[in-house]
């Protein structure tokens, strides 16, 4: 052991090591200036997220409670990277507040919590995990603490979750009673066509469900992502909603294989309501938060799409759209970040004109807009391809058929944003903003991950390698 | 002789765009556009030189210049293309349309250099459909065009255009949804041994798509496809998009961009699924000549120019298509010349609105009037492209329309001769809307005083409208030439067609 130990838990250790740090740096007070401060902090998550990438080692620890595999370690990458972009973005918004250590450590807990997660062997420590990666999350929406609106989010939020959690063990306990373990890899063969079985399975699936907001569970996102400020919004949109969707490729490939048929017919009906549902209702927003929400609601029931096909390359599929999805959302929400930093604006109609003054920022906002609507040749188009290539191999054309669809209607909506920047007049648009450097860096990067993506196969082929291991 | 890498008809056009975007101020932006532009024509000109004599030197592989690279392996996604005859031609006219565009859109004022980028990734996205061999390529290019074709009627058009370019974008979009499902539908019905699928247009050709399969992808696909391509009943975004996009959008949204519906068509959901094709042809033939006798009917009932070229628009692309569904050499052929010629015919007409409106600020028939006095150069560019539309011999639409008539009486069937007369008898009403237009703008009485201080077009106009008129009168006098570089591929295909049904 020793040092594989060390090398194989390398994330958490890294992690944990941060926050520590940041604590020490509280309590000590000794770098006043804000500015400073939140420099290291994106240096410090910057070093970690490149530490994620070398000298990474595949084990099991502590008796199946803890795996490390590459698919893993690549998931935990581009939650590390999503919260890189995150961090820079936040820059401008935190540079006047007092508490903004506290906001990184409550962030990076909940990192590591889904660190814990994603990794987890055993529902124990899946459980830890995840309420790890979830109650710090209602204190980060509370984060405006002068808006009512705000409390709301965070009220909502933990309701919200614990309702979902609660489902959740309901489920491991039924799953417990009838297996006689938590371990993943002993409960899986035990696995029979039972009806406690089968009804156990179907609340673990609803509480996964819950936290990925799929309709018909999908009611507190839009009012949460409204209240939280832009940066927690996109943190919750991208990084939380990621790591719920590797875990849950986990469980459904690894230890609910068994009932592939049956979670076949779930995931149809869920995929179906989802993406109509989500698209049907960000026609209707006006707040630009609540419409990437819903937007955000109907990508994931094109991620269930791919991953209802069951195979390697649905998996793979989705971890890629996930990559994919952090650069081109994470840059909407810059440009929402930066807006509402510097104007106080969150709505569509603030946008309109938003060219006259901000070229640099409404290219991002358009190309970013584009990639989530999956036209060429931004790489939402590509990641959108693969996940709909992969769901059509089960040979299901209605339902493949109502998806392609309502990437028209989803053009529509997107469109509206685009039109609204490019197109509409307005007497008085947004003046010249000016973003810090970091949330520029954060941008510009998205940019580049949203177009180049697609032309990058080799990640692509990296994640077809490990996923089909 | 110089080597033909297919990449650099991609990579000429991305580059210009890349100055452009780095460009001073407006005049470097338009000259940097313009020469890309010739930069382009020439490398296109060179690749059709180079394939006639490749084709003339016995070479009779049946895409030449082929290249291939892996691009997602997983999925055997390639990047590959390749070109043949009826490519080539495309290629020119999109090269000549993007060339004359430019130069009509010289006087653009709002944002010159997100107008001429916008213009180049547009035909990026044509070069590319044109020279794909690989379905998912030829979709990534399909829909390359749909950001740029938005933002450049909602942004530098005029009427409704935030309506136009919605509906346009979303129909489009639709279009491509459709073909998008049938793609998957065929990738999956293909085997290239051990459960293997492939995107490869060839090797897809010499498949036996199972029929039952086809007879669900073929309509899903030539749906798709007919969209782009204004096919009745899914034309309906052509007269609002043509008529609120800036000129030069207008002369590549009818000249190429309706082309890549009609090449698909033909390329993609023809060749093959030959079997759907023909049990599906009487359709095609029915939907082809609504299309032709309705946008004829339609266009009488118009007021604005614009709109009059739109509409008619639709009736000359319904005769690629029925030329499609007549399923026999001659009638392709006809398509295919049908396709070039209405390309440039349409460019120079939009083209020639476009320099009316400048002066004018109007586009409705009843307020213009004495045109031809004032500014006679135009009008009589207005006047050629408007004989060409109604078919006068020694232009490129007599030809094609006459191939396709002829090889659509090759048919002994009652049911398709029927639709042959009916075709050919919207060449009557043709004939009174285009004289009714050109007549009530070009001649009588100057309707308004302003109109004799008009100049007459300038150095770009005259060049871009000379391009166009040359082509075409170069395909209507020597209709041979275009002719033998289409068919040997139009042949192939109907080979692939017939051999398939006779194996039946």
């Amino acid at each position: 052991m020793g040092m594989d130990f060390l090398l194989i838990m390398k994330s958490e250790m890294s992690l944990t090591l941060i926050i520590f740090f940041l604590l020490f740096l509280k309590i000590a007070e000794l770098i006043k200036d804000n500015k400073t401060l939140l420099h290291v902090a994106n240096f410090l998550l910057l070093g970690h997220f490149i530490l994620g990438l070398f000298f990474n080692k595949e084990g099991v620890l502590f008796n199946g409670m803890y795996f490390s595999t590459s698919v893993l370690i690549a998931e935990k990458s581009i939650l590390h990277l999503g919260a890189f972009l995150i961090s820079l973005q936040a820059f401008d918004w935190l540079k006047h507040n007092k508490h903004l250590l506290e906001f990184y450590i409550l962030m990076l807990s909940t990192l590591l919590g889904m660190d814990f997660m994603i990794s987890s062997g055993n529902f124990l420590m899946f459980y830890l995990g995840l309420e790890l990666s979830s109650i710090p999350l209602a204190a980060l929406c509370n984060y405006d603490l002068n808006k009512r609106k705000s409390s709301e989010s965070a009220v909502k939020m933990i309701l919200s979750s614990a309702f979902a959690s609660a489902i959740l063990l309901f489920g491991i306990s039924f799953l417990y009673g009838v297996t006689g373990t938590l371990n993943f890899a002993e409960m899986a063969p035990l696995l029979g066509s039972s009806k406690l079985q089968i009804l156990a399975f179907i609340f673990v699936f609803t509480g996964f469900a819950f936290k990925l907001s799929a309709v018909p569970f999908h009611l507190w996102t839009a009012d949460v992502y409204e209240g939280a400020p832009a940066p927690v919004t996109a943190y919750l949109s991208v990084i939380s909603k990621g790591s719920i969707v590797f875990i849950f490729i986990t469980a459904m490939f690894q230890l609910f294989k068994t009932y592939e048929g049956l979670w076949y017919n779930m995931f149809y009906l869920i995929i179906l309501l989802t993406i109509t549902v989500g698209n049907l209702f960000a026609i209707r927003q006006s707040n630009i938060k609540r419409f990437l929400a819903f937007s955000s609601i109907a990508q994931v029931g094109y991620i269930l799409l791919g991953l209802s096909s069951g195979t390697s390359v649905g998996a793979s599929s989705a971890i890629f759209f996930l990559v994919v999805y952090t650069f081109s959302n994470l840059g909407a929400f810059g440009v929402v970040s930066l807006v509402s930093a510097h104007a106080g604006r969150e709505d569509i109609d603030d946008f309109k004109g938003f060219y006259a003054n901000n070229k640099f920022a409404s290219w991002v906002m358009a190309i970013c807009l584009f990639s989530l609507a999956g036209i060429p040749p931004t790489a939402g188009f590509f990641g959108k391809m693969f996940l709909v290539t992969a769901g059509a191999a089960k040979g299901n054309y209605a339902l493949i058929s109502i998806a392609v669809m309502n990437m028209v209607i989803s053009l529509y909506y997107y469109l509206r944003v685009v039109k609204a920047i490019f197109i509409d007049e307005n007497e008085k648009p947004l003046p010249a903003l000016t973003g810090s450097l970091s949330l520029k860096i954060s941008l510009v990067i998205c940019i580049v991950g949203a177009i180049s993506m697609g032309f990058a196969s080799g990640l692509f082929d990296y994640l077809n390698t490990i996923t089909g291991k | 002789m110089l080597m033909i890498n297919l990449s650099i008809l991609l990579i000429i056009p991305l580059i210009t765009a890349v100055i452009v975007m780095v460009c001073q101020n407006a005049n470097q932006v338009k000259w940097t556009a313009l020469l890309g532009s010739v930069a382009q024509l020439g490398y296109s000109s060179a690749l059709m030189v180079h394939y006639i004599s490749d084709r003339a030197a016995g070479n009779t592989a049946q895409m030449l210049y082929e290249t291939r690279y892996s691009w997602f392996s997983k999925m055997n996604i390639e990047y590959y293309v390749g070109v043949d005859g009826i490519s080539v031609a495309m290629i020119m006219l999109t090269a000549v349309v993007v060339l004359t565009g430019i130069l009509i859109s010289w006087n653009v004022q709002k944002m010159v250099k997100e107008f001429f980028f916008l213009i180049l990734l547009l035909s990026v996205g044509a070069y590319g459909f044109f020279i794909s061999l690989d379905l998912f390529t030829l979709f990534f290019f399909l829909e390359v065009a749909v950001i740029p074709k938005f933002l450049l009627i909602g942004v530098w058009g005029s009427g409704k255009k935030e309506y136009s370019a919605m509906k346009l974008a979303l129909m489009l979009m639709g279009g491509s949804a459709f073909v998008l499902i049938g793609l998957l539908a065929l990738y999956f019905n293909t085997d290239t041994g051990g459960g293997a699928h492939t995107f490869d247009l060839l090797k897809i050709a010499h498949m036996q798509i199972p029929i039952a399969a086809q007879r669900f992808i073929f309509p899903l696909m030539f749906m798709g496809f007919g969209v782009f391509t204004a096919l009745f009943p899914f034309h309906t975004w052509a007269p609002d998009g043509h008529s609120s996009a800036p000129t030069a959008a207008s002369m590549f949204l009818a000249g190429i961009s309706m082309k890549l519906g009609g090449y698909g068509c033909l390329r993609v959901a023809t060749y093959l699924m030959p079997e759907a094709a023909h049990e599906y042809s009487w359709i095609i033939i029915l939907v082809s000549t609504i299309a032709i006798i309705y946008g004829a009917f339609a266009t009488l009932m118009q007021t604005d120019l614009k709109y009059i070229n739109a509409y008619s628009s639709v009736s000359h692309c319904g005769f690629v298509i029925f030329g499609i569904g007549m399923l026999n050499q001659t009638a392709i052929n006809g398509a295919v010349m049908q396709m070039v010629s209405h390309g440039l015919m349409t460019a120079l007409f939009f083209g020639a609105i476009g320099m009316i409106y400048e002066r004018t600020h109007t586009r409705q028939v009843a307020q213009l009037g004495g045109l031809l006095k004032t500014i006679p150069f135009i009008m009589t560019v207005f006047v050629i492209a408007g004989l060409c539309s109604l078919g006068l011999p020694g232009l490129s639409g007599f030809v094609a329309e006459m191939s396709v008539f002829m090889g659509a009486w090759q048919n002994p069937e009652t049911y398709n001769r029927t639709a042959t007369v009916l075709a050919c008898a919207s060449i009557v009403v043709t004939a009174v809307y285009i004289l009714r237009a050109v007549g009530s703008t070009g001649m009588g009485p100057i309707k308004n005083a302003d109109y004799l201080n008009f100049r007459d077009a300038a150095w770009n106009e005259k060049l871009a409208s000379a391009t166009l008129i040359i082509c075409i009168l170069a395909i209507g006098i020597a209709p041979f030439w275009l002719n033998n570089l289409v068919s040997p591929d139009t042949q192939l295909i109907m080979t692939n067609v017939t051999r398939t049904v006779i194996l039946k």
